[in-house]
């Protein structure tokens, strides 16, 4: 907060002791006008999702961008194309239970090589880098054989299992430990705390924020999955959200009416949290990078 | 220094905290990659498959799909990844002034596109390019075309399409990155430029361009990997199509794996040369990288 202040003080009084001068304001039009339509551009899509939601698919076609009178009708439709509970409730579990497991699992071991440092770790943690460059694709058939052979395709084990242990999340929580002071972890010591404790009663409550930001995060990449989970998840009564509302658009004449009314749907669980955890989400970024 | 200080207890406390990932990332991340590695000398159809040596290494020069693919996975790499790395670093300098109104407003703008899931973004593209669509109107209302544009039939529009597409899903993304790194250059460095008379163009090139490098070099790698793996969007919006002409390497893959006749030794070696295109542009940009600063 003071940092701002300062720089807000002196530009007052810049102002008061400079007069007007024109190239510094056509600079400052020109930024103004190239930032508003930038958050035209990322806004408008959004506009566009509710608006539709509202017309025909023929509007929708049209480019009718004003309110219609569909909203029920598509939302109708909606409800009786799809088993709206039951896709959502897939989408859900799957992304709750592969969020939890990730953030467990990975900020356990970003915590463990910040923390406890020996070569040998230092080596596994730099191959696990390099790891971080091989694509998905390079691994999708592989894992696909791996997990039929333990007979698992179509279950919820099969989506999350491969992504728990993420690399880049573990990546992420080991910057973020370099910020946790080592004050706090060396008083937890003298009053007698055990290793696990000082990370579940001081560590944990300490990083609230880059929790949050990890959570927008994995959880985001949990609910939109959809490559994985396009292979691994093959009985209709399994798929999630993603797969279903994607198979809706490639028919021959979709209803983007009623299409653009799941959407919504689908995007409201991320809005959500992401208004929710917006300012840990920028707090958590900034321990990280710094 | 820390190394020597640790004990045996805490050796073995360290080993704990690591475990569980360890393990996991050997089952699901090594062991395929080694398998695949190996997969890639395979030759045959579904599960029955015998050593081929170089066979696909040789079916991949004569296979006129693979290259159709590969030419257009660098085609989106060479093209999106550097404008939107240009637009999110500008962007993330126009935000970082602290004299400018609505910062709040524009930030949480440009940052919502990634936001949304994949799905509802390449449904909103799809239905907003149709030809009769919301954007040939609007670009037709302000005169830049004249003539509706075949987003979705055009191979030459398709393209750019997809390349609109994944730019406006992930500036945001990027910037909120050089957003956070803005926050550690000193201002004061700003202030002295500015008294020796450097132009806002020359500080964004001559100061924030330098002092952002390491943050750069890792969104342009992370960047290059998402465009060489890119699926998702094409799959929803394009379908690969048409005729092809954005079919990428890992929608390839797919399609070799699970909607033809499975040759999984083929598509194995398909996706070795997304991990050797990946190694050699992050080398390349480390190399790049590196030769600047001197």
């Amino acid at each position: 907060m003071t940092d701002q202040a300062l720089p807000l003080a002196t530009s007052r009084a810049e102002r008061r002791t400079r007069s007007f001068n024109l190239p510094g304001f056509v600079a400052r039009t020109i930024k103004y006008l190239l930032l508003s339509l930038a958050a035209f551009v990322s806004i408008f899509p959004f506009f566009w999702m509710v608006v539709g939601a509202t017309n025909r698919s023929v509007d929708i076609g049209i480019g009718k961008a004003t309110f219609g009178d569909q909203l029920f009708i598509n939302a109708a439709n909606f409800f009786a194309t799809v088993d709206a509970p039951r896709i959502f409730w897939n989408s859900a579990f799957i992304a709750l239970v592969g969020t939890v497991l990730t953030l467990a699992i990975s900020s356990l071991a970003g915590y463990g090589f910040e923390m406890f440092r020996s070569k040998f770790r230092e080596r596994i943690f730099t191959l696990m880098l390099l790891l971080l460059s091989i694509p998905f694709a390079a691994l999708m058939v592989p894992l696909f054989v791996m997990i039929s052979s333990f007979k698992l395709v179509g279950t919820v084990a099969a989506v999350v299992l491969p992504g728990i242990a993420s690399i880049f999340i573990i990546f992420y929580f080991r910057q973020a430990t370099k910020a946790f002071p080592g004050e706090l972890r060396d008083a937890a010591r003298v009053d007698g705390l055990n290793e696990w404790q000082i990370f579940f009663y001081i560590y944990l409550p300490t990083m609230r924020s880059t929790y949050a930001a990890a959570i927008i995060i994995v959880f985001m990449a949990n609910w939109n999955n959809y490559l994985w989970p396009l292979i691994v998840l093959n009985k209709p009564e399994q798929k999630t959200a993603t797969l279903v509302i994607s198979s809706l658009t490639s028919s021959y004449t979709p209803d983007f009416g009623m299409i653009l009314f799941g959407t919504i749907l689908a995007t409201l669980p991320t809005l959500i949290i992401f208004f929710l955890l917006q300012r840990r989400f920028v707090e958590g970024m900034l321990g990280a990078v710094k | 220094m820390a190394n020597a200080r640790l004990g045996r207890t805490e050796q073995i406390t360290g080993w704990t905290f690591i475990a569980p990932a360890l393990v996991l990332l050997g089952i699901f991340m090594l062991y395929p990659i080694l398998w695949s590695l190996w997969m890639s000398f395979q030759v045959g159809k579904g599960m029955n498959f015998n050593f081929g040596g170089f066979a696909n290494i040789v079916r991949l020069t004569k296979d006129p799909v693979f290259i159709r693919a590969l030419v257009n996975t660098l085609t989106f790499l060479v093209v999106q990844v550097p404008i939107m790395i240009m637009l999110a670093l500008l962007a993330a300098v126009a935000l970082n002034d602290p004299k400018l109104r609505f910062r709040g407003f524009f930030r949480t703008a440009i940052f919502l596109p990634c936001v949304t899931s994949l799905i509802a973004y390449s449904t909103l593209f799809k239905s907003m390019f149709a030809t009769d669509g919301i954007v040939n109107k609007m670009l037709m209302a302000v005169w830049i075309i004249q003539e509706p544009i075949h987003w979705l039939q055009d191979p030459f529009w398709a393209k750019i399409l997809i390349i609109i597409a994944i730019t406006w899903r992930w500036t945001g993304y990027n910037m909120v990155f050089y957003l956070a790194a803005l926050q550690n250059v000193d201002r004061s460095i700003y202030e002295a430029a500015r008294i020796d008379g450097a132009s806002g163009w020359q500080q964004f090139w001559q100061i924030t361009v330098p002092m952002l490098k390491p943050v750069i070099l890792f969104t342009t790698i992370i960047s290059t990997i998402g465009t060489l793996q890119l699926f998702d969007e094409v799959n929803n919006i394009t379908q690969g199509g048409p005729s092809d002409s954005t079919l990428t390497l890992s929608l390839y893959i797919y399609n070799l794996t699970f909607k033809f006749m499975p040759s999984f030794g083929y598509s194995a070696t398909v996706s070795w040369v997304i991990v050797l295109l990946v190694a050699v542009l992050s080398f390349l940009q480390f190399v790049i990288a590196r030769d600047r600063s001197k």
